[in-house]
């Protein structure tokens, strides 16, 4: 086996081409073509009609609101919207797919040739184009039993639930990815979360990459020039995260320009992600397109959208997240890094909510790109992902505001509230950590620093405010944090004064 | 103008998890070119000014509202499973496929 080369290495030597294909679930009630309802969580095989297990005889039906929202996909990506496109067979065996095919578009996809602008870390703007969006089905999910670390190989046996099979899917597939150089790898997940972000504005899809609603498939070839014809690709599969999409491409970068140091050929491949690793592992080799043996579905009619309805869906597109995300700077006035530093956190929609709930911008800011952001990192989960929610840190922040608990003991009330303790005012309860504002407690425990620290008071007493700080200190600590710590200033001093 | 080989039936059937024995392909071969030959003299018929068809209604966009409908019990589902675990359905270990 070849060694990697050094990132960094492999770009100065070689020019990177990426693909990339995106799986969205539509956020649909039913599936693609039948009325099985869709919710997620649901007991195994309990959302399935004779459609969906694909028994003889069964006939599919289009769902009209998964046609209307690839429609707004297509719009939203700048494609055309095709005037007439039909549904095909893609015929494979496994077994998670019961009917032995895939109900599929293939030459003739509802969107294509479009073009979406992606924001980079630094602000500038990459521009991807689109070569197609088309709808299909998802297929039921195997759990495989017995192999050494539950993947495929060595597995015993393989359980298939097929609550999922038949979900709607959109698939968007992009023309190959040129010009992004070293930044391939940070093009591809900007890419993928700009996809992400308009799923939801366009409100198709919950688009939750942990729940699998959002997949990618990522390709990638690298070749000696820009100006060299394109070298083979991989294909690596099923790649579920937005820092996962940027390691895959940067992992094959750095294996396939190892391989061609060696002299040897690219094989055209589907490769596996490992995530603990960070790497990638061979799978099958890519079957032409034609083991797919693609036919026109004959149980279901072409679709021919009515140019009128597309105007009509064009029309009540809401405000695309590039331009919200402009909107939403200005109206906050966070500057340019702070605001980019959100966006990459995946923080906007979290942030919107928390200020909707009460809290300043700068205070919703302070708490999701702080103490959140690196709970998040610890858990090595996205900040969405944290069992908190925008309108509790709305609250949380309230009660600070309200002064019924200071900074150091909002971060306690919040560690409640991450583990499950309730919602802010329940932990504060719960845990006995509202502030002591009663005067009498506090005064008291001046009065017990003064007595202790004598050489300090004096200071103070002979008009030196340098210290005041020991002071408050010591109250605070005698109260376990729990006073306000502008009061007891304010005490203190009138304590010195009097 | 015979235009279907034995290997070509061979590996359409392999594609298809058809099992044939080697009289059975040879029988095929004949047969399935008899039927790519008709489709030949269609083709030849067919002029320009003929669009492609794939479906022979003229219909399109016929639609399903979004609306749920009841599933099929599940113990009616998987009764017609050949084995079951957990409410799903067991089947033989997959090997050198994708996850």
């Amino acid at each position: 086996m070849s060694t990697l080369v050094d990132y960094d290495d492999a770009v100065d030597r070689y020019d990177t081409v990426i693909g990339i294909e995106v799986h969205v679930e539509l956020g649909t009630r039913t599936k693609m073509f039948d009325g099985a309802e869709v919710t997620f969580g649901a007991e195994p095989n309990t959302q399935v009609t004779p459609v969906s297990l694909g028994l003889p005889g069964a006939l599919p039906a289009v769902n009209a609101t998964a046609v209307e929202y690839a429609i707004r996909i297509g719009l939203a990506l700048n494609c055309s919207i095709a005037e007439n496109c039909r549904f095909a067979r893609k015929n494979y065996f496994y077994p998670d797919v019961p009917k032995n095919f895939q109900t599929s578009q293939y030459d003739e996809p509802i969107a294509y040739e479009g073009w979406v602008d992606v924001e980079l870390d630094d602000g500038s703007i990459f521009r991807v184009e689109i070569e197609r969006a088309h709808m299909e089905e998802d297929a039921g999910k195997n759990t495989h039993i017995g192999g050494s670390d539950g993947r495929i190989h060595g597995a015993e046996y393989s359980l298939v639930d097929y609550n999922r099979a038949g979900i709607p899917l959109v698939e968007i597939v992009t023309k190959p990815i040129t010009g992004a150089g070293s930044r391939a790898p940070e093009v591809a997940r900007a890419y993928v979360q700009t996809l992400r972000d308009i799923f939801r504005a366009l409100g198709v899809s919950e688009a939750r990459m942990e729940r699998g609603n959002v997949r990618a498939d990522v390709n990638v070839s690298i070749r000696p020039t820009p100006e060299s014809v394109l070298g083979t690709r991989t294909e690596t599969k099923n790649v579920n995260s937005f820092r996962s999409v940027e390691r895959a491409v940067r992992y094959e970068v750095s294996r396939q320009a190892g391989v061609l140091d060696d002299g040897i050929a690219i094989i055209q491949e589907t490769r596996h992600w490992h995530e603990d690793t960070g790497t990638t592992a061979s799978g099958r080799v890519k079957s032409d397109a034609e083991d797919y043996r693609y036919f026109p579905e004959p149980d279901l009619v072409p679709i021919a959208p009515d140019r009128a309805w597309i105007e009509e869906i064009r029309a009540g597109l809401p405000e695309m997240p590039a331009a919200r995300r402009r909107r939403l700077q200005a109206e906050w006035e966070y500057a340019d890094a702070e605001m980019r530093d959100v966006v990459n956190a995946g923080a906007v929609e979290l942030i919107e909510t928390t200020i909707a709930a009460g809290a300043s911008p700068a205070a919703a800011r302070k708490w999701w790109m702080g103490e959140l952001a690196r709970t998040a990192k610890q858990q090595d989960v996205e900040l969405e992902a944290l069992p908190v929610t925008p309108t509790q840190i709305g609250q949380l922040q309230k009660l600070v505001d309200d002064g019924a608990i200071n900074d150091k003991l909002a971060r306690q009330v919040l560690e409640g509230v991450l583990a499950g303790e309730g919602d802010p005012a329940d932990v504060v309860a719960a845990r006995g950590l509202g502030v002591v504002s009663d005067d009498g407690p506090l005064l008291d425990a001046i009065d017990g620093a003064l007595a202790a620290q004598p050489d300090i008071a004096e200071k103070i007493r002979s008009g030196n405010l340098g210290p005041v700080g020991a002071i408050i200190g010591a109250v605070m600590k005698a109260t376990r944090g729990q006073a306000d710590a502008g009061r007891v200033r304010e005490l203190l001093l009138e304590r010195i004064g009097s | 103008m015979s235009t279907l080989s034995r290997d070509e039936v061979a590996r359409v059937a392999g594609l298809a998890r058809i099992d044939l024995t080697p009289e059975e392909l040879d029988r095929l071969a004949g047969e399935l070119d008899v039927i790519v030959e008709s489709v030949a003299r269609v083709s030849e018929i067919a002029t320009p000014d003929v669009p492609a068809t794939s479906h022979p209604l003229p219909l399109t966009n016929v639609f399903r509202a979004d609306v749920p409908e009841a599933p099929v019990d599940r113990d009616l589902v998987l009764a017609s499973a050949p084995a079951s675990i957990d409410g799903k359905f067991a089947v033989p270990q997959i090997l050198g496929e994708d996850a």
